[in-house]
């Protein structure tokens, strides 16, 4: 069995974590009832021997003695660290997976890229070897930031170049949580753009995803909840509405609500890797089939059942509702909407009692509405995982190299632009060591030529479809 | 003689098992309706061929299992154990932790060559428990990384360190959408190399099987259980033990070299297909009852129409009359629907199989000009009925039958490389551009060839 580290960056990424870690726990408590450490918690935890004080030593088969997250968590304040040290999950962290500072990065990319990476790059580099050597066969890192700040962006995007260099063999999976077009970050538009050169280079898959879109979808559950009319169905301590674990006030407990579906999403895309399935999807199978060229590797995602969950015993109409969400707009982790657009590749990881049959029916069903480029006219990669999230029978993770990121895409470069020409701030990035106006030109030409790809692919759409003739055999 | 199963990837031990299952279950499960020693020679020729005696006195699986990832095997052998009816070697297996991510390349460039020492270890060992060895029988699907790139890269070492053994390749044609995107680029791959070095490819179309589970077992939500366990069931019908001649007093002694001797007669065509007859739910079968013509009535309109499987025959196709000129190439009427066939093989097992009458089979139309049906055909039974029917009959079939499949897979591959799709995944493993056009090239010749038939 393989393992994952989970690096959390910024203020958003470590509260993105806190939820993930906290749900995590809870699905292992649901299946695993006997208190035995086994290869499936294995995947995102270390089981260690705390009894004897000090470091503590990992113990690898047996009763489960004190978890341990495979994970490292960098903020450059301590805020929002301090707050889950002091949380109920304080002990599944130890200091020495922590990196924090005190005066924070400003909302600025330089400065958490350029300033605190050299800073603190002997230190990441320590602490990620030492997660590292705690795995034994180690997979897949799990980048969690958002784009339109500072340290997240910045300094997230710095460790991954640090990722590339110091295990090239691992696979790198970014969420990037990318700011609505009313944030209150003016110059969020360059700490992105600068961001995305970066994960255009350096990533091997990108989950985008938009805070606006988070908000609708939460919005939309509350909405439901409050007007009583799915009040019997919605599940109060559902993953999705949950907020234990949490030290937030009421108020909060809506960027709780957003954070819990991002959370969601990184489970369920690591499920069919840490527990059984008649169709095993390995991570490593991700990028292998949803990537077919390297710089094209945005995942546009999305969840189901979101806003209705599930009762016990699935009636087929309602699992095949499912599939069907599924490729709704409102159910997009991004604005986006994947059925107007052209797919290169779709990947469904299904989880609970569901059956080829259900599938292969689905597919069919499909497959008619959706656009799929001249060559990959079949490109489907799906999973099976017999374990259902905590809560539903069933599940379904979507998840699309679609060009419908192109949008985003193209008005962050316009918000970008409509700063640029008139060079406002940039004199905030500018003073920083190392960085210069020539990182601004590339990071914006980086990102026109990742939409001229896009409009490419885009431009075969509707066509006429003409294959390429065969080899010829002389007989 | 014995043969040694290699499982290969997670559809490959998936399958592997259910096929000794289903030996199992038809040895201990049934009387097989014939005498008591009849039943026990039978009953001997199976434990030879498939399993080895242990100590405790069950019988352990002459299989070696391969993944590289651990869950399958280790649900595999478990699963076997609890059966008390065989098991797994506890040493005869080999796994690692990380698969290989549906990568051809990283299967038969990477996992291949590192772990060959191991593997081929593990299979020498299987083969000197055995104290007449016929030969390997692989079962892998083409369509992932772990069956099909390590597959393609272990049935070469086997023809290399066991050159007098036959090996042949069980390979899991994959569903046409749904399961792995690069299922094609994969394919390809896999398909040409094992066409240079396995003696012959029995090939099972996901999509057809799991059209039997819906139509003819009547199962509502099929799973992959479901469908392995009605491959498990055809390849049943053909490896249990068999007479190879009239009036035999032996059961065929080398099980894959017969088969080969009769079904590949060239080595540009070695794509065997598999047809059988009956098939049904247990639960019907107490209410059916069949006879020998209209069970080969059926078969052989299976053959020459290209059915799949009994229901949806087309029986207007009727063999090219004699005489009438040898259609061209394109014509396409006769390559739309009859299809001609190198060699066929027919297994009849059960009650009164004496009875039955082959000549059918024997017409000439249905073969290619270069072979009389005499070399083409052959007609293997037994009285020994097969699973709980009372009569069944299998055909193995180089014939055209998988040529459309091929011609579309082909195709499907070729219209991705030629926007380069995907090529980036496997340079990373070292399988260059070049190594893909030899692999097309060698398909194509392969489609040229049946299509001349």
């Amino acid at each position: 069995m393989t393992q994952s580290v989970v690096v959390q960056v910024g203020q958003c990424g470590n509260q993105v974590g806190c939820r993930f870690w906290d749900l995590a726990l809870r699905e292992h408590a649901a299946v695993n009832k006997k208190g035995i450490y086994d290869e499936a918690l294995s995947s995102f935890f270390r089981n260690v021997d705390t009894r004897s004080g000090g470091d503590g030593h990992d113990i690898s088969k047996g009763k489960i003695c004190s978890l341990k997250a495979r994970a490292l968590l960098i903020d450059m304040e301590e805020g929002v660290v301090n707050e889950i040290l002091q949380g109920p999950l304080r002990d599944v962290f130890d200091s020495k997976q922590l990196i924090t500072d005190v005066s924070g990065s400003g909302n600025n990319w330089a400065v958490g890229h350029k300033l605190y990476g050299c800073q603190y790059r002997e230190n990441i580099v320590e602490k990620l070897r030492k997660t590292a050597e705690h795995c034994d066969c180690l997979q897949c890192f799990f980048v969690i930031h958002s784009m339109g700040g500072g340290t997240g962006s910045g300094l997230g995007t710095f460790v991954l170049n640090l990722l590339e260099d110091e295990f090239p063999e691992v696979y790198r999976f970014v969420t990037s949580v990318y700011p609505s077009s009313e944030d209150d970050v003016i110059i969020s538009p360059y700490n992105s753009v600068l961001a995305m050169k970066e994960l255009n280079e350096h990533a091997d898959c990108v989950l985008p995803i938009e805070n606006e879109s988070l908000f609708d979808i939460v919005n939309k559950i509350h909405q439901m909840v409050n007007s009583g009319k799915l009040g019997s169905i919605v599940k109060q301590n559902s993953l999705v509405t949950s907020s234990a674990g949490s030290t937030k006030a009421v108020q909060e407990k809506s960027f709780d609500a957003m954070n819990n579906i991002i959370a969601n999403l990184l489970l369920n895309l690591t499920s069919s890797a840490r527990f059984e399935g008649s169709l095993n999807m390995d991570l490593n199978e991700i990028s292998m089939n949803l990537v077919p060229f390297p710089r094209l590797h945005y995942l546009v995602s999305s969840l189901t059942p979101l806003y209705t969950l599930a009762d016990v015993n699935v009636p087929s109409r309602r699992l095949d509702q499912m599939f069907s969400d599924a490729f709704s707009r409102d159910h997009q982790l991004i604005q986006a909407d994947p059925k107007h657009s052209l797919y290169l590749a779709c990947a469904l990881l299904v989880r609970g009692n569901v059956q080829v049959s259900d599938l292969r029916r689905n597919i069919e069903r499909l497959k008619p509405s959706m656009h799929f480029v001249s060559w990959n006219q079949e490109g489907w990669k799906t999973g099976l995982c017999s374990v259902p999230p905590v809560g539903h029978s069933h599940s379904l993770l979507a998840l699309a190299n679609n060009t419908c990121v192109k949008p985003t895409f193209m008005e962050l470069k316009d918000r970008f632009m409509r700063l640029y020409k008139k060079k406002a701030h940039l004199h905030h990035y500018l003073h920083i060591d190392g960085m210069e106006q020539s990182c601004f030109s590339e990071a914006i030409s980086s990102l026109s030529d990742l939409i001229e790809e896009y409009n490419e692919l885009d431009a075969t759409k509707g066509g006429p479809r003409i294959d390429p003739s065969r080899l010829k055999i002389a007989v | 003689m014995s043969i040694v199963t290699v499982q290969l990837g997670q559809c490959g031990n998936q399958i592997g098992h259910e096929v000794f299952n289903a030996i199992c279950s038809d040895v201990h499960g049934t009387h097989g309706l014939c005498s008591k020693k009849e039943n026990k020679s039978y009953h001997d020729a199976c434990k030879e061929r498939f399993f080895s005696e242990e100590k405790s006195g069950v019988p352990v699986a002459r299989a070696v299992l391969v993944d590289m990832e651990p869950k399958v095997i280790s649900q595999a052998l478990s699963i076997a154990a609890r059966s008390g009816y065989w098991k797994y070697d506890d040493r005869s297996h080999f796994c690692q932790k990380q698969g290989s991510g549906n990568n051809w390349a990283n299967g038969y460039s990477v996992h291949g060559p590192k772990h060959k020492d191991i593997i081929m270890n593990l299979v020498q060992k299987e083969a000197e428990k055995c104290d007449r060895l016929s030969g390997f029988f692989t079962i892998m699907s083409m369509a992932g990384g772990t069956g099909s790139g390590l597959g393609a890269f272990v049935t070469q070492c086997l023809k290399d360190a066991f050159p007098a053994s036959f090996i042949l390749n069980h390979v899991i044609w994959p569903y046409g959408t749904g399961e792995v995107i690069v299922q094609n680029y994969n394919s390809v791959l896999t398909l040409s190399h094992l066409y240079h070095s396995s003696d012959a490819l029995l090939v099972h179309e996901n999509d057809v099987i799991h059209k039997i589970c819906a139509q003819l077992m009547n199962i509502k939500q099929i799973s992959f259980r479901d469908v392995n366990q009605v491959i498990a069931h055809q390849l049943g019908s053909v490896f249990q033990p068999i007479y190879t001649a009239e009036g035999a007093l032996h059961y065929s002694r080398s099980p894959l070299g017969d088969l080969m001797e009769t079904l590949v007669p060239h080595p540009e065509f070695k794509m065997l297909g598999l047809r059988n007859i009956p098939q049904m739910p247990e639960s019907s079968l107490a209410y059916s009852s069949f006879s020998w013509p209209g069970l080969i009535k059926h078969l052989r309109q299976m053959l020459i129409a290209n059915a799949t499987m009994e229901e949806g025959i087309d029986w207007q196709v009727r063999p090219p009359r004699p005489g009438s000129s040898i259609p061209s190439k394109h014509s396409t009427s006769k390559l739309l629907h009859f299809n001609t066939s190198i060699a066929n093989l027919v297994i009849l097992r059960g009650k009164d199989m004496h009875s039955a009458d082959l000549g059918s089979f024997q017409d000439p139309a249905l073969y290619t000009s270069w072979l009389t049906p005499q070399d083409a055909f052959n007609l293997w039974k037994t009285p020994r009925a097969f699973n709980k029917y009372e009569k069944s009959a299998a055909l193995v079939s180089n014939s055209q039958f998988l040529l459309k499949p091929l011609d579309n897979l082909v195709g499907k591959a070729w219209n991705m490389f030629a926007s380069k799709a995907y090529i980036h995944q496997y340079t990373k493993f070292g399988i260059e551009e070049e190594d893909f056009l030899d692999s097309f090239t060698t398909l194509e010749q392969v489609i040229s060839s049946y299509t001349t038939l």
